[in-house]
């Protein structure tokens, strides 16, 4: 008797009252983060700052790679490859993903960041690392007919630091970049 | 390695020691319950407990695994009844008999494996009433088992080892639930997902963005060790683990009650320096095995994201295996071979080294019982364990507690790679392959739950035989561990003599974490033979 009573009074207390807490407290603090930071024009949601998007017109900077079921970027369905370091499967995919950035950036002989070539865990990775954006300046540049040094200019506003300067890598959002690149 | 690596290794290291002391005196403060809040009353009253009294092992076993079994069974049921039970926007159906089966034997036994994909499956009542709920409560139930052990080292000639459901209610009230409201709300700041909404359709676009109530959930998973995703990506989710800082609270979330732990342990019975010598045993352990991981997975970012980069992500795989913790902020699956056998071996070391919350400093004493003994027989004296004289009684129970989780991660891994439906979920093939089937039982006996993900475990055999091997490495750990603490506490306590092995100098924590690494070494070194050695070599 005392179990039943017991499990029923924690899975009020943890799973009823504690989240309902965190919600309530999560929208007042933080309403925007709570709820996905999500990017909304005239109303209508264009995606979360947080969840990246499939580019592949040479217009755009690409993102990385996503390994995600049905399409890329398929945010119900976030996964990463699972290739282990001696899948045949994983050099194909790497090989053809360098065959389609050299195709769309022919004379590009600067040795292709490892962020462009290799899937990320989620598969929704928001970001590239500011090497991977370089690479792809000039291609962006030339189908937009920019100056580079105006989209390398761009990048450069755009690549976050290390979280106060020890943690994780330096990055680029995608998406926004992106936003920012049809804004010119 | 480069420079900031080694300052992100570092940095983490030296808040989580920071922070030990502190928080494992607080820890040690609620369990010798010096103070009660009215909430705390208010619950034993009205769960009909109106005078807590002391009980002997056996009634704290059975009042243990009672109340695992009343969560094993609601969850089980929430699973198969989702469809029916509301605050399900994505209309969710019910979870399939032996999905359901292998998960809540994963949820009831701090496991955490996952074999769903939380945005895929699962609907927010079941996230919130079911699996919420059992992180907190297994959590719970593997720190009142350590309290139990440090009250019958310290008992003299008493039958009883304290009340079940105070140490439980306790680890709740006063130190799961606080550290998790902070916890969550910090991480929603840094943009964890934290809503009760629908899904999000983005327009012009085929992405629909999942909702939830992530951040209360990703709180309790981290620091009650359970590591059970609220998506299917788990940590590595930009949703579940948005920023290089969110990482870090979560990283170090992991870590902390274990590490704290020992220093409670050390006030709990009376010996402060027994508990640092427990913890310095496992960071000999950690420490080389991190830098290790780190080196090895230089350059290779599949599977990793770009934010966390290769040390950051490389840091994490290492703390969540040393933790029976096993949420992912990258996918192991796509490690290096060398860089993939750290964690593997750090839960195949039997999740002693940091380990569960309780569970994994339960395990570090048992061994510690090993480790005495072994000493004895090198000098013939009977060997003692903090003034308790260790018998025939004591090393039975040790010795089933030590062997129980490798007999069911090589038995299982046996069966699995033998048959049609064990294999037929492989992503890769060869020795990958293998390993692949081996991480997946040494997670589960472990009760780890991180997964070499490219491996497809949701189908009966796997369900199955996973289950039974969650529940076998929990219990059959637990039970001895409870069954040591009533024999220790009936002893009268030996007073140190010249003779006597001192079991907080430096000698004894080579001793000790040589007893684990021998122990280890020898269960698994064939097996890992077969996977990710062979892998190196090719």
């Amino acid at each position: 008797m005392t179990t039943i009573r017991m499990t029923v009074l924690m899975t009020v207390l943890c799973g009823l009252v504690y989240p309902l807490a965190i919600t309530g407290a999560a929208r007042l603090l933080f309403p925007r983060q709570a709820s996905g930071s999500l990017i909304v024009r005239g109303g209508r949601v264009v995606g979360s700052e947080l969840i990246g998007q499939s580019f592949d017109n040479p217009r755009y900077f690409w993102p990385r790679p996503s390994a995600t079921p049905s399409f890329p970027y398929n945010a119900s369905a976030s996964s990463g490859s699972n290739l282990g370091p001696t899948n045949p499967a994983r050099h194909d995919a790497i090989a053809n993903r360098r065959k389609a950035l050299l195709a769309a950036d022919p004379g590009n002989t600067a040795p292709i960041p490892a962020d462009l070539l290799m899937a990320s865990g989620s598969g929704l990775d928001p970001h590239i690392s500011p090497e991977a954006a370089a690479w792809q300046v000039n291609r962006v540049a030339r189908a937009r007919a920019l100056d580079p040094h105006t989209v390398e200019d761009l990048v450069r506003r755009h690549t976050e630091p290390r979280q106060l300067g020890i943690l994780g890598e330096p990055v680029v959002n995608v998406l926004v970049l992106n936003r920012a690149l049809d804004g010119l | 390695m480069s420079f900031n690596d080694v300052l992100q290794a570092g940095l983490y290291l030296l808040v989580l020691l920071a922070l030990v002391k502190p928080l494992g005196a607080y820890m040690a403060q609620v369990y010798t319950g010096r103070w009660q809040i009215a909430p705390e009353r208010w619950i034993y009253r009205l769960a009909g407990l109106s005078n807590p009294a002391p009980m002997s092992w056996v009634a704290y076993a059975g009042a243990f695994l009672a109340s695992n079994a009343a969560g094993f069974v609601l969850l089980y049921g929430m699973l198969r009844l989702q469809h029916l039970l509301g605050w399900n926007p994505q209309g969710m159906g019910p979870v399939a008999p032996h999905t359901a089966f292998n998960i809540a034997a994963s949820f009831v036994t701090n496991t955490n494996w996952q074999n769903y994909g939380g945005e895929m499956a699962l609907s927010y009542f079941t996230q919130m009433m079911g699996l919420t709920v059992q992180n907190f409560l297994s959590a719970a139930s593997g720190m009142a088992v350590l309290v139990a052990l440090a009250r019958g080292l310290l008992s003299r000639k008493s039958q009883e080892i304290g009340n079940y459901w105070v140490d439980f209610v306790r680890s709740v009230v006063y130190i799961l639930l606080p550290l998790s409201i902070l916890l969550a709300l910090a991480l929603v700041s840094q943009g964890v997902v934290q809503n009760m909404d629908h899904y999000v359709q983005v327009t012009d676009s085929k992405q629909v963005l999942p909702m939830g109530p992530a951040a209360s959930q990703v709180a309790i998973k981290q620091l009650g060790t359970n590591g059970g995703g609220f998506f299917n990506a788990n940590s590595a989710h930009p949703f579940e683990n948005p920023t290089p800082l969110a990482n870090f609270l979560e990283c170090l979330s992991i870590l902390l009650i274990p590490a704290a732990l020992c220093y409670t342990f050390g006030r709990l019975v009376n010996d402060k320096r027994q508990g640092w010598a427990l913890l310095a045993a496992m960071l000999l352990v950690f420490v080389p095995l991190l830098a290790i991981t780190i080196q090895a997975e230089q350059g290779n970012l599949e599977g990793k994201e770009a934010r966390f980069g290769t040390a950051t992500s490389a840091i994490w795989a290492v703390v969540t295996t040393a933790a029976s913790n096993g949420c992912v902020n990258s996918m192991h699956d796509s490690y290096t071979a060398i860089g993939g056998l750290g964690p593997m071996f750090l839960m195949q070391l039997g999740e002693v080294v940091f380990g569960g919350v309780g569970s994994g400093l339960n395990g570090m004493i048992v061994f510690a019982i090993i480790a005495v003994f072994l000493a004895g027989l090198m000098v013939g004296r009977t060997p003692e364990y903090l003034g308790k004289k260790i018998e025939a009684f004591e090393m039975k129970m040790a010795s089933i507690a030590i062997l129980a989780p490798p007999l069911c991660v090589l038995l299982g891994t046996a069966v699995a790679a033998v048959t049609p439906m064990g294999t037929s979920g492989l992503t890769n093939r060869g020795a990958h392959g293998f390993s692949e089937i081996l991480y997946a039982f040494t997670s589960m006996a472990n009760n780890n739950g991180s997964a070499f993900a490219g491996y497809g475990a949701d189908n009966p055999l796997v369900n199955f035989t996973g289950g039974i091997a969650m529940l076998m490495g929990r219990y059959w750990v637990a039970l001895p561990v409870l069954a040591i603490a009533g024999s220790l506490a009936a002893k009268k306590t030996v007073p140190a003599g010249p003779g006597t092995l001192a079991t907080h100098t430096p000698l004894f924590v080579i001793l000790l974490a040589g007893a684990v690494l021998i122990v280890g070494a020898l269960a698994f070194i064939p097996a890992l033979a077969l996977g990710p050695i062979v892998e190196a070599l090719q």
